[in-house]
């Protein structure tokens, strides 16, 4: 085991993300997307990338317009402010900038899919999207007939991560996790994946996880790679650090409307700027300021009183 | 995706309509929100759906719960503005905040009375496409599922929010994402669903509701100032229609009073 977990964005990325590697980001849906390690990805010339999650918004757009991705598992490839996402439309449409295969799921089975991985069996049944076209010629999904009541089942199955990369509150060195927010399906990712390579809006003390307990969603165990990157979601929010900038997917859907436009935007933000920080500066000092919620709202304390 | 998530034909703007928009919107807005009951629990969506259901608390459904599908439980409208159900207002003083697969879990074990659904294209027979459309002899990509195909399967009923517009309104929708009624008549028993189906379309133009038996789409009521002429003209086969339709009420007073509550700057329904 390595001495430390703790390490630059950089540095977990040139380790823990390989070429052909099956990754899950986006795993709370509309919020903690983790764009800035997306970013570094994009960066550091992955390729033939697996991207998994349940609705994905324009971080899998970007990393597919920047030629990452050979597939796509997912339940819905867009721009969760402005509708379509280009990048992916031209992958699958024209092949552009490379073709790209695409694994349609619901976002509840994409979730059971990640929970029978998590579980370690082979599937898992459940009543959801019989009838739907998603379903027919599917590779992972498949009905089936209960060996108990004989119903119609739809059996979803396991999906095993290389890599999950979440974007959370705060963790300390350990990796040991405090979430709080909306979840999606962050869990079953984390517990999916071989690794886990957390970004996070603080490091803190241990002693800080261990005051709330119940808050702790992740344990350092499953994790490989902690990062500290403060805004590392945007422009998606990180509840009670960052609100949703909202502006930003607008300017994304026109300026990346053709080709030509994304890859402007692509030298612009990523792989002009070296790292997250030189993308905050892009963005602009005020613009980031503007973001930051205004005014606290603090839960009332429990007592783990002896 | 669930309603309001945006995923219209690529060349349209959502729900915006030209001329006398807000009144439309308005009425959009009160019919979904007048589906909703006292008490019952509520897989809302977004936007359109979420004005309705903040409506309906604030009106005649004070008991009723919201479960949006990235894992929120909620008894209250949100905190401020929202453009996603992730939005921090929409966390801040939920009930719960907890995992996709356990507000699904409500959905599948059949704990959800209500679920609102939006789409690029609805059929005949209530199904829902969001995945592939062909424009203009082309083959165009759309985001798909989302979690749509989840509340069509697994929600007691689900009430659809669309554009009225011919192109969005198929006889039978070219890839089916989310299942209404199939083929009609038995269709979803046999596929395996367990219970379901579209109960009303809200349209742009009209409410919608489906035949007893052959659950075929038809026509319940016209909003005001639409004929059922320009119904007709939008719709891509021979919806049936009764001789006298109805009229879609109007909102009331009180209901208004509350969108604007809600909606202040009509960003939604202005």
């Amino acid at each position: 085991m390595a001495a430390t977990k703790v390490m630059t964005l950089r540095d977990a990325v040139s380790h823990f993300v390989g070429d052909g590697a099956v990754i899950a980001m986006g795993t709370g849906l509309e919020a903690c997307i983790p764009f800035a390690a997306g970013h570094e990805i994009i960066r550091q010339g992955r390729r033939d990338l697996t991207l998994v999650g349940p609705i994905s918004d324009i971080l899998f757009d970007q990393l597919i317009g920047a030629g990452c991705v050979a597939r796509v598992i997912a339940a819905w490839v867009g721009n969760v402010g402005a509708g379509i996402a280009y990048n992916f439309r031209r992958a699958v449409e024209d092949g552009v900038p490379r073709s790209l295969e695409m694994e349609d799921h619901t976002n509840m089975t994409v979730a059971l899919a990640l929970d029978a991985a998590a579980r370690g069996v082979p599937f898992l049944p459940s009543r959801t999207a019989l009838g739907s076209d998603i379903v027919r010629g599917h590779r992972r999904l498949r009905e089936i007939t209960c060996p108990f009541t004989g119903d119609r089942l739809l059996g979803v199955g396991a999906l095993p991560l290389d890599l999950a990369i979440l974007h959370v509150p705060r963790c300390d060195r350990d990796g040991n996790a405090h979430l709080w927010g909306n979840l999606g399906i962050t869990l079953e990712a984390a517990r999916a994946a071989r690794r886990v390579v957390l970004t996070a809006e603080e490091i803190v003390d241990g002693a800080v996880i261990r005051s709330d307990p119940n808050r702790t969603l992740i344990p350092g165990f499953l994790v490989a790679a902690v990062s500290a990157v403060p805004r590392g979601s945007h422009p998606s929010p990180t509840q009670g650090y960052l609100n949703r900038d909202d502006r930003f997917y607008d300017e994304y859907h026109a300026e990346t409307r053709t080709r030509d436009g994304f890859l402007g935007w692509l030298d612009r933000m990523v792989t002009g700027s070296a790292d997250h920080d030189a993308y905050l500066t892009r963005l602009g000092t005020a613009r980031v300021e503007s973001l930051r919620p205004a005014t606290p709202r603090l839960a009332a304390p429990v007592d783990y009183g002896l | 995706m669930t309603a309001g998530r945006a995923a219209g034909l690529p060349s349209s703007g959502g729900l915006s309509l030209p001329g006398d928009a807000a009144t439309r919107r308005q009425i959009m807005v009160v019919a979904a929100s007048r589906e909703i009951r006292d008490g019952e629990v509520v897989f809302v969506g977004m936007r359109l759906p979420l004005l309705g259901f903040a409506v309906a608390r604030a009106t005649h459904a004070p008991r009723a719960i919201g479960l949006f599908e990235n894992g929120v439980i909620r008894d209250s409208p949100p905190a401020g503005p929202l453009i996603t159900m992730g939005d921090p207002p929409n966390i801040a003083g939920a009930v719960m905040c907890t995992t996709l697969l356990d507000v699904m879990g409500h959905l599948a074990r059949g704990r959800v009375d209500i679920g609102f659904l939006g789409g690029a294209q609805v059929d005949r027979f209530g199904n829902l496409n969001t995945t592939w459309v062909e424009e203009r002899g082309r083959r165009v990509r759309l985001p798909g599922s989302g979690g749509a195909a989840d509340i069509a399967a697994l929600s007691h009923r689900t009430v659809i929010i669309m554009q009225h517009e011919r192109r969005r309104f198929p006889e039978r929708v070219g890839y089916l994402t989310s299942p209404g009624y199939g083929a009609g008549g038995r269709w979803r028993e046999e596929a395996g669903l367990a219970r379901g189906g579209p109960a009303r379309v809200i349209t742009s133009l009209a409410v919608l509701g489906f035949a007893p038996d052959s659950h075929e789409m038809m026509l319940e009521s016209i909003h005001p100032g639409v004929t059922v002429d320009d119904v007709l003209a939008e719709t891509g086969w021979a919806l049936r229609t009764s001789a006298r339709p109805a009229t879609t009420p109007e909102p009331t007073a009180d209901e208004l009073a509350v969108l604007r509550r809600f909606d202040p700057s009509g960003a939604w329904t202005g």
